[in-house]
């Protein structure tokens, strides 16, 4: 008897890790799977313009404005190519900024100072610094490939009365500013809805909100709008995107440094 | 030439009325701090500056055609007052081929303070001793984008001299560089048809560059002599070299590694020059979201005390600071000292934005411990502070 008890006591001590194992290991499956449906969801669209403004608000509620043009190509087996050229502020005007990222391993990345018409190499290890003095990291602009991250299901949940996913990934990338991110991600069509930003000592660092969603080629959704909130600094950037435009026809010939100095 | 480009900024302008424009006005003020070596020279220097963009494409983007004048109004340095035409350029790019045509800027490098490959466009030497402002340089120039690179061809058909300050200007060399009496190897002079060739790649985080220059060398030696009035004048001898060059730039990690090399013939004996360092970042320092970087110069030149660059055997250190807030601030801080004959230049250049369409500069320059053997001893009183308003349209 007391044999048997200890037999047991011994195999619920063995299985109890096993199970804990186990549940991570689905839980991670879990994850990585809706994050797989959703890179899948949006895989395709081949190359795409658009343009973006940026309104940043500091905590006293003083406004400042950047506006943007940017174009992407999607790349087969790796990170898509982007270049963003920047119209406003003034000083900055024609300043374009060319990013090759990869799936695994750091981005490449050249800036092209129109005044001095030089190209320059950048170091992409920068991922958490702000981008344009905004509250977007780079890092949070950058396209967000499946490998950057490791998942974990965390729960179903709702919000605002929609179905959502809400799962936890972890940077990959030493050099994130990031400990872990929480992404609600709709059930119905597989799109970010919200992200929770933790920074490195795992404090609540900054709230992105997509909405105003809209689908272009009958298959692609694109928000109109991220609102990122700084909870640590008050400070908040609204990106508003328009006239996105897909499939017009760029190719890797639009993405080089030569081509940066073409961009005005 | 002068001419030329105010018939065709005259004839151009009313068809460019509908194509994008852009300019920008800057009010610069100098003070500098030490009576001057010659009396005509001034503590105190204001300047006006002015630059418009016209910009127009068609053809489903191209076709594109880029007008761009320039012009300096200064209070005492009359060879500073001055216009130039900055781009005239058509430029036509399909699917690799890239052709532009027209007076333009290219620039080659990667180095931060010496700027030594680069030799296509002349150095507008009055604008800041820096070298970094160029003259428009008229060219044929030919691209081609390929798997193995980037192989850029040039025709240069006329040289741009170097503009160098009057007698009232400063900072300025001592004795004054006499332009108008500059001299030629070649018999046609300004008309010697110049060619270069350049080749480069992206290798991973390393980007590449290997070039040749034949033509009329940017860069002129310079003599002792007299000029028309009897005055000591150092004047301008323009040689036609042959330059092969080297520039690597890559990003590893935080660090930034850059080289420039060239070998240069045809102005006295053969000889090598290189300089080259790195650039390590500190990302977001103290918490914030600033960045501090470190950087780091060497420069060697192959002749020694005969160089006609002061930057013959010297070292840069330097800090830059990033802050990354909204109104851009940057500072960028440094010293440069030749470690044969101790001169020192001390650098600093800092920015900030003010609202969407104003930009306040500053820049101060101090020579210190100048030897009379350094190219740079013409200047060693000539410290001074610069403040800068620019208002972009």
């Amino acid at each position: 008897m007391r044999a048997t008890s200890l037999l047991i006591a011994l195999s619920l001590l063995g299985a109890m890790p096993a199970a804990a194992v186990d549940g991570a290991g689905e839980a991670a499956a879990r994850g990585l799977e809706i994050a797989t449906e959703a890179d899948r969801r949006d895989t395709g669209f081949h190359d795409f313009r658009a343009e973006l403004t940026m309104l940043l608000r500091n905590r006293h509620g003083e406004e400042s404005q950047r506006q943007m043009r940017t174009q992407a190509l999607e790349v087969d087996g790796d990170g898509d190519k982007t270049m963003i050229i920047f119209d406003s502020p003034l000083d900055v005007q024609g300043t374009a900024l060319l990013t090759f990222s990869h799936k695994t391993g750091s981005d490449d990345q050249w800036l092209y100072l129109p005044a001095v018409k030089r190209v320059k190499r950048i170091s992409s290890s920068n991922k958490s610094g702000p981008f344009m003095g905004s509250e977007f990291a780079y890092e949070d602009l950058a396209s967000q490939e499946i490998e950057k991250y490791t998942y974990r299901y965390v729960q179903d949940d709702t919000l605002d009365g929609q179905a959502m996913f809400l799962i936890e990934r972890d940077p990959v990338d030493e050099n994130s500013g990031y400990r872990r991110q929480l992404v609600w991600i709709d059930q119905a069509e597989y799109r970010p809805i919200k992200i929770e930003f933790y920074d490195r000592k795992d404090s609540l660092l900054k709230t992105l909100t997509f909405t105003g969603y809209q689908r272009y080629l009958e298959r692609f959704w694109r928000a109109r709008e991220m609102f990122m909130q700084n909870h640590q600094t008050g400070k908040s950037t609204l990106l508003t995107w328009q006239n996105y435009a897909f499939r017009v026809g760029l190719e890797d010939s639009d993405f080089t440094t030569n081509s940066l100095k073409r961009a005005k | 030439m002068r001419g030329l480009s105010a018939v065709l900024c005259a004839a151009l302008l009313p068809g460019l009325a509908g194509a994008d424009w852009r300019g920008e006005i800057a009010l610069e003020g100098r003070g500098f701090t030490q009576a001057p070596v010659d009396p005509a020279q001034h503590d105190a220097n204001l300047s006006l500056s002015g630059e418009i963009e016209f910009h127009t494409r068609w053809d489903e983007g191209r076709q594109s055609f880029t007008l761009k004048p320039f012009a300096r109004l200064d209070q005492h340095d009359e060879e500073r007052t001055h216009a130039d035409l900055r781009e005239a350029v058509w430029l036509y790019h399909d699917d690799g081929l890239e052709i532009r045509l027209g007076v333009t800027k290219v620039f080659w490098g990667v180095t931060e303070v010496y700027h030594l490959v680069d030799i296509i466009n002349q150095t507008d030497v009055v604008e800041n001793p820096d070298g970094e402002q160029k003259l428009g340089q008229p060219m044929l120039k030919l691209s081609l984008e390929r798997d193995w690179g980037t192989l850029d061809m040039f025709y240069l058909p006329w040289f741009r001299e170097r503009r160098y300050p009057s007698l009232e200007g400063r900072p300025r060399t001592q004795p004054r560089i006499a332009a108008e009496l500059a001299d030629y190897e070649n018999h046609r002079r300004q008309y010697h048809p110049d060619f270069a060739l350049r080749w480069s790649r992206s290798l991973g985080d390393w980007d590449l560059g290997v070039a040749h220059f034949y033509g009329t060398g940017r860069e002129p030696s310079l003599t002792f002599d007299l000029d028309r009035d009897g005055q000591p004048v150092l004047i301008p001898h323009y040689e036609i070299i042959h330059q092969t060059s080297l520039d690597v730039q890559g990003a590893v990690g935080d660090w930034l590694w850059k080289l420039e090399a060239l070998y240069r013939q045809g102005q006295g004996p053969s000889f090598f020059v290189a300089t080259g360092g790195f650039e390590y970042t500190f990302y977001g320092i103290l918490e914030g979201s600033g960045d501090l970087g470190v950087l780091t110069e060497l420069m060697w030149d192959e002749r020694g005390t005969e160089s006609t660059s002061p930057f013959n055997r010297d070292l840069f250190l330097g800090l830059r600071w990033a802050a990354n807030d909204v109104a851009g601030t940057e500072i960028l801080a440094g010293v440069i000292q030749d470690w044969d004959n101790g001169s020192r230049l001390f650098n600093l250049e800092a920015s900030r934005r003010m609202g969407n369409a104003w930009k306040l500069g500053l820049q101060a320059r101090l020579w210190n411990d100048v030897v009379d053997s350094d190219p740079l001893f013409g200047l060693r009183s000539d410290d001074y502070i610069e403040l800068k308003v620019t208002r972009f349209f």
